[in-house]
């Protein structure tokens, strides 16, 4: 084929970038050579527009082993053990086909875990999808999220990886565009990670698992472009997973590891076979050379540009010692699987691929995976269409305010998910999905880790360097909030089109919001993924950076949020909070009552709420927390309601002394707050003291009602049974349509 | 006591059951390969949830083809202890250890939650340690748990005190309420709900470890006889 002007724009490169691949080579590309450079200088994998501003992420602590780079992170938890964890999207393929874009999100994260020779104990999803109840998407959306969810549970069920939690937002922002996150977190010996370097000249490199189709091709640079009304077209970009194959993969791979015969392992992922050689041989200063002829394959007649961007699932590369490539073909035997020796490690640096010996492609390594161009994309001011000044809010009743408010899209219990993810496999889970943070415990060390996703994508559009802050620091104080530490840290951005200045403007205000907040919670980002190009005909997403917060706590039965009996204290840990009419339009309560968007992000203050969390931990140490809940989208009301919730339908009373106007005072989302109930009030208020925070005493639990004054004013008075009832089933009401 | 846990190739319960056995019960648990033809030296099996062979075709429909199934049913035959949990139970009933037929259930989601079952037959060896009537709360993590046989295999079922536990809120439209039964010879056990989730005070709930007890006890009983 001849690489016309017109085929190099299909393969998404511009005119320089074409430019720079023929300096590159001394020569014009090849088609399969050109279809390489295509995937790996993609947005996806490349990371050309975002690089730049990554680099102002703090990466290190003293525990952090691996940072960014690696397929995943890992961190330290002590006693000779360590975790692997990262988030990555799958925003694109899931609106194409959302039960495989989203079965296949799953199974490409747990790979980046399970390559590393990290069990997989834990994966979390963050998702956003349009209304279920939009005028002119709802249907699709409500497919969509049928199809996400069922995606997610039949690939982590069959694999047996607990998924124990995550969020679930509706914005029509998203209507076009939804957002599959998924986070994956994994154990093992520190002494026995695995890194995906091609080292050692003269090693064998080996192709393992699932044969490689026609699916998935060009998966890499579909990620990386806007959505229009072609897209449905793409269908065939999106590759099917099957997890028994993955489950089978994992356990033959861990053994095999486990021989000492493997040197290095990549997954295949996004831009597949091309990707795990360069990278492999890039982090190793090597080169690598395969034959193509070797490469078991699915069907017959794949051209060499087939077979180097296919993104089928399930694949592996391994580089293995030579003279022990047996041992490590025994394994995999054992397992049923695939394991056929495709090439060698060489010493000149290039990715040489053979086609039944004729060489198809042959470019230089380091350049092709690491110099990829880097864009310093000119930003302005952040996009916003919102008002700064909202409309004058009326009064309201606030027990109608707060039905509607837990019923809603966002705050209503998202059981109907979870319940279809098995969140129990393996026995580790002692706080599933519903509560602050989920944890499990690690049966090797005695310790357990917590883990929450947090981001808020109309904080960050309302102002995007405050909104990354927020998330950061409501991740860590769900975290707090049980009792953890948070240590360490994983991002997901899924921003618009950074060719806009207005959108690289939000990207780069959130990086920076997330790296001052990062480096003052003392969590560190030690990997992730950036999705772009989250547009459909022009309309782009909010920005929504998503938090993935890890943190350590001795294995002991969890603080969970729900009011165990009645009688208790409760005391609002870091007072009733500030806000203002421009604050309050970031709310739940502007979203659901109001129904608009304008004004801020509710305001942080670091410094206080680093001392809120440390009181926080410190309480739940002393063993004085029965219950405690972090105060987030829907402020104080919908939290004492969520709290109410339990088994045992225990409610609260509370009485307030504030000039908040009552709206303000019930709804406000104001950070740096916990509801906690406990028997020993006065030693909660004396830890407080110690830290510099106030503990306000708010009230007491009683059985079956929710009411709450201000200075004895009457503002909710409600039975939790009606409230309890609307929350449970709102969600799957919706879906009926 | 020696249990032996099989693992089949998507077996992803069998580490749970390990565990249970091995530290929360204190008992001896070893793995048996799926293509052993020979069990070796176990005092009991238990057949773990999961995704044998990937479920292709049918749950259970490839497993009860593997090599160690051979095994598991001579075992059986001559009275050994058999126990199969979810994926475990859907292999029992497809080798024809167990009458009747997992499918999808009511709803046709996978359904994970705790659930309280009825303890209706004490005279079991996996029960033995329980009261009849005893309510114990026992997750369940399935796709296909809902409990499928003809009239007369139920009436028969109930008529022999073949059913061991019954659903107080069933949650996948199995008939007569039905989680778990006994062989005629009433040492093999099949039921969805997990006992090996329900071992460690920090899973929320030790009441499965009464049909572990319960194994261990009848072992015992057996010991002593011999």
């Amino acid at each position: 084929m001849t690489i016309t002007p017109d085929v190099v724009a299909t393969h998404q490169l511009s005119p320089e970038e074409y430019a720079k691949i023929i300096a590159l080579l001394g020569r014009e590309p090849t088609y399969t050579e050109l279809g390489i450079f295509s995937v790996m200088w993609s947005e996806h994998c490349s990371y050309k527009s975002s690089r730049l501003h990554l680099k102002k992420l703090p990466t290190r602590s003293a525990l952090v082993l691996q940072g960014p780079g690696e397929n995943a992170g890992i961190i330290d938890i002590g006693g000779g053990w360590a975790i692997a964890f990262k988030i990555e999207s799958h925003n694109h393929p899931s609106f194409i086909e959302p039960f495989q874009g989203a079965a296949t999100g799953v199974g490409g994260i747990l790979r980046d875990i399970f390559t590393m020779d990290a069990m997989p104990i834990a994966v979390m999803d963050s998702l956003r999808f349009g209304p279920l109840d939009d005028p002119d998407s709802g249907a699709r959306n409500r497919r969509i999220v049928e199809g996400v969810v069922s995606g997610i549970a039949h690939y982590g069920n069959c694999f047996g990886v607990p998924t124990i939690g995550g969020e679930c937002i509706f914005e029509p922002c998203y209507n076009g565009n939804p957002l599959v996150n998924v986070f994956a977190l994994g154990v093992f010996r520190k002494d026995e990670v695995f890194y995906a370097r091609a080292s050692g000249v003269g090693n064998p490199v080996v192709y393992v698992g699932a044969k490689t189709g026609k699916d998935g091709i060009h998966g890499a640079s579909m990620a990386s472009a806007e959505f229009t009304e072609e897209s449905q077209q793409k269908r065939p970009t999106v590759q099917v997973g099957d997890p028994f194959m993955e489950k089978l993969l994992l356990e033959a791979c861990i053994e095999a590891m486990h021989t000492g015969a493997v040197v290095g392992i990549q997954d295949m992922g996004a831009a597949g076979l091309t990707c795990s050689t360069c990278e492999m041989a890039s982090r190793g200063g090597t080169g690598i050379e395969i034959d193509l002829a070797l490469v078991p394959q699915r069907e017959t007649g794949m051209t060499p540009y087939e077979i180097m961007l296919s993104e089928s699932q399930e694949r592996m590369l391994l580089v293995v010692d030579k003279g022990r490539e047996d041992e490590v073909f025994r394994v995999f035997k054992k397992w049923g699987l695939d394991a056929v020796a495709v090439g060698v490690v060489t010493d000149d640096g290039k990715m040489r691929v053979r086609d039944h010996g004729a060489v198809v492609a042959e470019i230089p390594a380091r350049e092709l995976a690491d110099e990829a161009p880097l864009y310093d994309r000119p930003h302005t001011l952040p996009f916003r269409a919102a008002p700064i000044d909202g409309p004058v809010i009326p009064e309201g009743d606030s027990d109608a305010d707060l039905l509607a408010l837990v019923s809603s899209g966002d705050l209503s219990s998202k059981r109907w998910i979870w319940e279809q993810y098995d969140h129990q496999v393996r026995t580790n889970t002692t706080q599933g999905p519903g509560g602050d943070a989920a944890i499990v415990r690690i049966k090797e060390t005695g310790t357990s880790v917590a883990m929450a996703l947090d981001g808020n994508g109309r904080y960050a559009y309302l102002g995007p360097r405050e909104g990354a802050k927020l998330a950061v620091a409501e991740c860590c104080r769900n975290l707090s909030t049980v009792g953890a530490m948070p240590a360490a840290a994983t991002n997901c951005l899924n921003f618009g089109n950074p060719e806009k200045p207005e959108i690289m403007a939000q990207l780069v205000e959130a990086i920076e919001g997330m790296a001052e907040a990062c480096r003052f919670f003392q969590t560190p980002i030690t990997g992730g993924n950036v999705s772009l190009y989250n547009e459909t005909l022009g309309e782009g997403v909010y920005p929504t950076p998503v938090l993935g917060v890890v943190g350590l706590l001795p294995t002991a039965a969890p603080v969970t949020i729900d009011f165990k009996a009645p009688g208790r204290s409760l005391i609002l840990l870091g007072g009733l909070g500030q806000c203002d009419e421009r604050q309050f339009g970031s709310s739940q309560y502007a979203k659901v009552i109001v129904k608009q968007l304008w004004g801020l992000p509710p305001a942080l203050d670091m410094e206080y709420e680093k001392k809120v969390q440390t009181a926080m931990r410190a309480i739940v140490a002393a063993g004085l927390a029965d219950s405690a809940h972090d105060l987030s989208d829907g402020g104080l009301a919908v939290a004492v309601a969520e709290c109410s919730f339990g088994p045992a339908r225990i409610g609260a009373a509370l009485d307030l002394e504030s000039d908040l106007r009552p709206e303000f005072l019930l709804f406000h989302e104001g950070p740096s707050r916990i509801l906690i109930s406990t028997e020993r009030p006065g030693e909660v208020q004396r830890i407080a003291e110690k830290h510099g925070v106030p503990a306000l005493l708010v009230g007491t639990t009683v059985a079956g009602r929710l009411s709450i004054t201000n200075r004895g004013g009457r503002l909710i008075d409600c039975e939790i049974q009606r409230l309890k009832s609307a929350w449970e089933g709102a969600l799957e009401a919706a879906l009926k349509g | 006591m020696r249990f032996g846990v099989v693992v089949f190739p998507g077996s992803n319960c069998d580490h749970d059951a390990w565990y249970a056995v091995s530290q929360n019960l204190g008992q001896t648990a070893e793995f048996l390969w799926h293509d052993s033809p020979k069990l070796g030296n176990v005092d009991a099996v238990i057949l773990p949830g999961g995704f044998a062979y990937g479920d292709y075709l049918r749950c259970g429909a490839i497993a009860k083809f593997s090599p160690v199934m051979g095994a598991v049913r001579k075992f059986a035959q001559e009275g050994g202890l058999v126990l199969g949990i979810c994926n475990g139970f859907q292999i029992l009933v497809e080798s024809g250890l167990l009458p009747g037929a997992l499918i999808r259930n009511r709803g046709l989601k996978f359904i994970c939650r705790p659930v309280r079952l009825r303890t209706e037959t004490t005279n079991t060896p996996f029960t033995s340690q329980a009261r009849k009537g005893q309510v114990l709360t026992f997750p369940i993590a399935h796709g296909e748990g809902c409990y499928y046989a003809d009239e007369q295999t139920l009436d028969r079922l109930e008529a022999e005190d073949r059913v061991v536990f019954r659903y107080l809120d069933n949650p996948n439209g199995s008939l007569r309420d039905i989680a778990g039964i006994l062989n005629e010879g009433r040492n093999v056990l099949g039921l969805m709900p997990h006992p090996e989730r329900a071992a460690d005070p920090l899973m929320g709930s030790t009441d499965g470890l009464v049909v572990l007890e319960s194994l261990v006890a009848a072992l015992a009983a057996e010991t002593r006889r011999a």
